[in-house]
């Protein structure tokens, strides 16, 4: 009786495969790049290479669609689709198709082989996917991992420099050290409910009494993600990897690892579904809007000053899951879910207009030298304006709603003082993100940088990314519906029914979506 | 098409026309003399659309008007809410009466990044006119913050040698003070699920908003230190001075004349409107703090070598003049500070150009480098003059009205504030026409001054609509307080209340 039951259960079935379909097919195109990359030509190939990627990724959508209409379980309740997943699937996915856009030129500028640099940015938006829609321990663990190895290696792709090198080990190491402690808090969640399937946990920390050994795991879980997302006190690599990256990449990394860490960390901290304050995510939280800021304040270095930036966007972000009430979950979730994709839009943008500014080894990358852009290149100002705007959170742009959910979500939850801390910092970001549109508008430029005409790819990545923006800043309602959706489906999955019925089904579809 | 059919939008209309002028600028190729054209033909558009309003407005109703009431963001609970009362209706008309004044005044004396100048200009428009007309706190917020950029824009590219120091300044000095009206507005929304204006404050009215009385005078403070930085009341009014003299001759009309009002209307519209016991309660230091900005501002523009800075001090003197209109909670109090708002635009836009049309011909506002232009320069110094009369408040002269309402209604609230208010009167003439005697009356000091063209075209048809209008607000006043009072009536409701249940009991 039971045999055939253990047995439907181990081997998949076919819509199991349609539940990870985006990841085959990333994985599929990322193959064919390492493949095809030794047996074309070194010079010419690099940009047919890239489009290999792009179509990978358009797949790679097309795939997120079809994925999408058949939500459920999968690989014995290792895999979710439900909305959720699906919304950081398309983010990340986007991400990497944007940036790899704005990577052609870049490749060309700094004479960088583009082979295993395309195959590894899919191969990490295929661990970033499957962090978003894997519903157990291990499996995260295991996605993680793709994703940050992608991530590692692809810091030091600029070889000829140290400070590439630099960041590629500094990452590397301090990364390693921070799966580390997740891991441990994997072990030790183990260790105090016997499972590492979220359904089960949960079912099992609704049945009895809290113990200490969850706080703790659930603590070293946090110390692992809030490397990832780099929330302070874990933001110390930050502003060194970033400066030392490829532009793209820091683009890319500063957006979809983060994307993914933070889709974990909901799935986590709602899966664990202990109310009350979570002090550790309210400190975080302040500190890294703090640090940030206030780190940012004083850089010059554009890229070191969206490092300290994006620091403090992940503060905001904590902020609106820094406390979990059973009202206030679902704006919490929508509001987090939101961030990141205006987050995304925004500072993939602000990267991608970096990137082609920089020229042939990164020379162009510090304040100084984006003085009176205005007025030798004003569209590329004139975009990278609205990002910046965006950054600030002005009204019209995506990141004004994004702050404005987060904050209205932090004082639903009666976090009236992570709310004033929030705005406030975010009344002292504007400072920094203002001197950079203040040196391109009203300064003249001291010294000779030349501008070199935007590329069809990179003007289409810019498009996108200024369309993104202006979408989520005028028009926000389909996306936060969609948002809301999710966190709906979120906490609605009965852990009960879905853990009981695992145990009797080998597939459970979730009914109605 | 039927004048009730374009009512329906035509706040819309008013609010959106700058801006999609703006974006079609940013299509037109750049040649600067099509580009003021286009500019000026929408500007005017703006405004005499924009007389639609006052033309249909039913004057004797208080509530509000051509309402329009939409979703626009369904969670949270945003609605595209705009009306106008006879408070904001005024202030709509005035927005767009000054600013193709601005495009005129700065038809010569821009010619550097000319369609970024007018497109900034005209979206500048757009923010402005949706701050008097939004009813939804979101859209209010929205339309506040929107105003910045354009404005701290204009000062650091376009404006004199410390641009950027006063752009960053002005920028910042509102940003930080607006985030707390921010964390306001949320922790409203939080409480009663809406960002409808007339919602909450019926909603507060009713005391159905649960832990309001504990939050109350945090909310007031909030909005309260927003709007005041606006202002800008003593003592954050440091900002002021630099944006002017810093500021391109049409950033500085829109600034003093619009842009400051913003933060009285908000006084007047969400601090009384919403919090009638707060403002009661904290309405004794506002005043003084009034009284402080009418004299403090006077004294130092009275010293001040600088035009502009005399200019900018003079707001902040006049600014506190409708501060203290506002908290006396009195009717003729209220009616005079709307007032002033008003005729302060007008005139202290006309002042502001006429020093620009100086600096255009010289490159300084130092008033020492002038003298005995009267000679050289007639038909200037009658305009300058004529606007000097109005800003001092001589009777038949806009100026005159709001003042003298503002004064009664400070003498029926307490006689000292009326008595100490009065002196601004006189500090004013004082520093007025002592200034237009330095720059205009004996013989000319400077030789190259001998040489200083009159006002041509453009400058005329930029300043003298400001000298009509300030007086016919002098003769006629009524034709705006007739709007103005009903609402004003409405906006003292509350208290009359609250004074009749204390007396009842």
């Amino acid at each position: 009786m039971t045999f055939p039951m253990a047995a439907a259960q181990i081997i998949p079935q076919g819509v199991d495969y349609v539940r990870i379909l985006p990841e085959i097919i990333l994985s599929a195109f990322g193959i064919v790049v390492m493949l095809l990359d030794p047996l074309v030509d070194e010079e010419k190939s690099q940009k047919t290479l890239g489009m290999i990627a792009f179509v990978g990724t358009i797949a790679g959508l097309l795939s997120t669609w079809y994925m999408a209409q058949s939500p459920g379980l999968a690989f014995s309740n290792m895999v979710r689709v439900d909305s959720f997943s699906v919304f950081f699937h398309f983010l990340v996915i986007a991400i990497a198709a944007v940036v790899i856009l704005s990577s052609f030129e870049y490749m060309a500028v700094q004479k960088i082989r583009a082979g295993e640099y395309y195959a590894l940015i899919l191969f990490g938006v295929v661990g970033m996917a499957l962090m978003s829609s894997a519903v157990e321990l291990v499996l995260i663990f295991i996605a993680l991992e793709i994703s940050s190895i992608s991530t590692y290696i692809l810091t030091g792709f600029r070889r000829n420099e140290a400070s590439s090198s630099e960041s590629s080990l500094k990452y590397f190491l301090l990364g390693s050290f921070a799966t580390a402690f997740f891991l441990y808090g994997v072990a030790l969640m183990f260790g105090a409910t016997g499972s590492t399937n979220f359904d089960l946990i949960s079912q099992k920390l609704q049945a009895g009494p809290v113990q200490v050994l969850v706080y703790v795991a659930m603590a070293l879980m946090f110390v692992g993600l809030g490397f990832k997302v780099a929330a302070a006190p874990f933001h110390i690599w930050t502003p060194d990897v970033y400066e030392g990256a490829p532009a793209p990449i820091v683009g890319f990394m500063s957006t979809a690892p983060k994307a993914a860490a933070f889709a974990v960390l909901l799935r986590v901290v709602y899966a664990i579904n202990a109310p009350g304050r979570f002090w550790l995510i309210w400190v975080a939280a302040a500190l890294s809007m703090t640090l940030g800021n206030v780190g940012a304040l004083v850089q010059t270095n554009v890229k070191r000053l969206l490092a300290y930036s994006s620091i403090a966007h992940a503060g905001y972000l904590l902020a609106a899951f820094a406390m979990t009430t059973p009202e206030n979950s679902a704006s919490g979730i929508s509001a987090a879910m939101f961030y990141t994709a205006a987050y995304a839009a925004m500072n993939v943008g602000a990267f991608a207009v970096v990137t082609h500014f920089a020229n042939a080894g990164e020379r162009y990358v510090t304040l100084e030298d984006f003085e009176g852009l205005g007025r030798t290149s004003p569209l590329l100002a004139a975009t990278l304006t609205i990002f910046l705007l965006s950054l600030i959170g002005i009204p019209m742009t995506g990141g004004f709603f994004a702050k404005f959910y987060v904050f209205s979500a932090a004082v639903k939850a009666d976090l009236i003082w992570l709310t004033i801390i929030g705005v406030i910092n975010s009344a002292v970001g504007a400072y920094y993100y203002l001197r950079i549109i203040v040196v391109m508008y009203m300064r003249d430029a001291r010294k000779e940088v030349p501008v070199t005409p935007i590329p069809f790819g990179l003007g289409v990545a810019l498009a996108v990314s200024v369309i993104a923006t202006l979408y989520l800043g005028m028009l926000p309602n389909r996306v936060l519906q969609y948002t809301q959706q999710s966190a709906q489906d979120l906490l609605l999955q009965p852990p009960s029914q879905a853990a009981s019925a695992s145990q009797t089904a080998p597939v459970v579809a979730i009914p109605g979506n | 098409m039927s004048t009730d059919h374009l009512s329906s939008y035509i706040l819309s209309l008013v609010t959106f026309v700058p801006l999609a002028g703006a974006l079609l600028l940013m299509l037109l190729p750049r040649r600067d003399r099509d580009i003021r054209i286009f500019s000026l033909v929408i500007s005017l558009l703006t405004f005499v659309l924009s007389l639609h309003l006052p033309v249909y407005f039913h004057r004797g109703q208080a509530g509000f008007q051509y309402e329009v009431n939409n979703q626009w963001i369904t969670t949270p609970n945003i609605h595209y809410h705009m009306g106008v009362d006879g408070i904001s209706l005024w202030l709509v008309v005035l927005t767009t009466f000054l600013t193709p004044l601005c495009v005129l005044i700065s038809w010569k004396s821009v010619h550097d990044r000319v369609k970024e100048f007018f497109i900034i200009l005209l979206i500048l428009e757009t923010a402005l006119i949706g701050v008097f007309t939004s009813l939804d706190l979101f859209l209010f917020y929205f339309f506040w913050e929107a105003t910045l950029i354009p404005m701290a824009l204009l000062i650091g590219i376009f404006g004199h040698e410390r641009k950027v120091y006063a752009a960053v300044k002005f920028f910042m000095y509102t940003m930080i003070a607006s985030v707390f009206m921010l964390a306001a507005i949320l922790w409203l929304y939080a409480q009663t699920h809406s960002f409808d204006f007339v919602e909450i404050r019926d909603q507060i009215g009713r005391g159905g908003v649960p832990n309001f009385p504990a939050a109350a005078q945090w909310l007031f403070l909030g909005f309260f230190l927003a709007f005041a930085v606006k202002v800008p009341l003593f003592p954050f009014h440091t900002w002021l001075p630099d944006a002017h003299v810093e500021a391109p001759t049409a950033g500085s009309v829109l600034l003093a004349g619009v842009l400051l009002k913003m933060g009285t209307y908000g006084m007047l519209r969400f601090n009384l409107g919403l919090f009638p016991e707060q403002s009661r309660h904290n309405a004794p230091w506002i005043m003084v703090l009034a009284l402080i900005g009418i004299i403090y501002g006077a004294l130092v523009a009275m010293v001040q070598p600088n035009m502009k800075k005399l200019i900018a001090y003079s707001s902040v003197s006049h600014l506190g003049f409708v501060v203290l209109g506002i908290f006396s909670f009195t009717q003729a109090g209220l009616n005079g500070a709307m007032f002033v708002m008003l005729a302060h635009g007008v005139s202290t836009g006309g002042l502001f150009m006429l020093a620009g049309i100086l600096h255009e011909r010289r490159h300084t506002y130092e008033i020492s480098e002038f003298g005995g232009l009267a000679s050289p320069m007639p038909v200037y110094a009658a305009s300058y003059l004529f606007i000097v009369l109005a800003s001092v408040g001589l009777p038949l002269m806009n100026g005159f009205i709001g003042e003298f309402l503002v004064l009664t209604g400070a003498f029926q609230d307490r006689a000292i504030y009326g008595i100490l208010a009065a002196t601004g009167v006189i500090w004013s003439a004082g520093y007025l026409l002592w200034m237009y005697q330095r720059v205009f009356y004996g013989k000319v000091t400077h030789a190259v001054n001998n040489s200083m063209r009159d006002m041509i075209g453009f400058e005329k048809a930029a300043v003298w609509p400001c000298a009509v209008a300030a007086l016919v607000m002098g003769v006629a006043p009524i034709l705006w307080l007739g709007a103005i009072d009903p609402a004003v009536q409405a906006a003292l409701k509350p208290f009359t209340q609250v004074v009749s249940q204390v007396v009842g009991q």
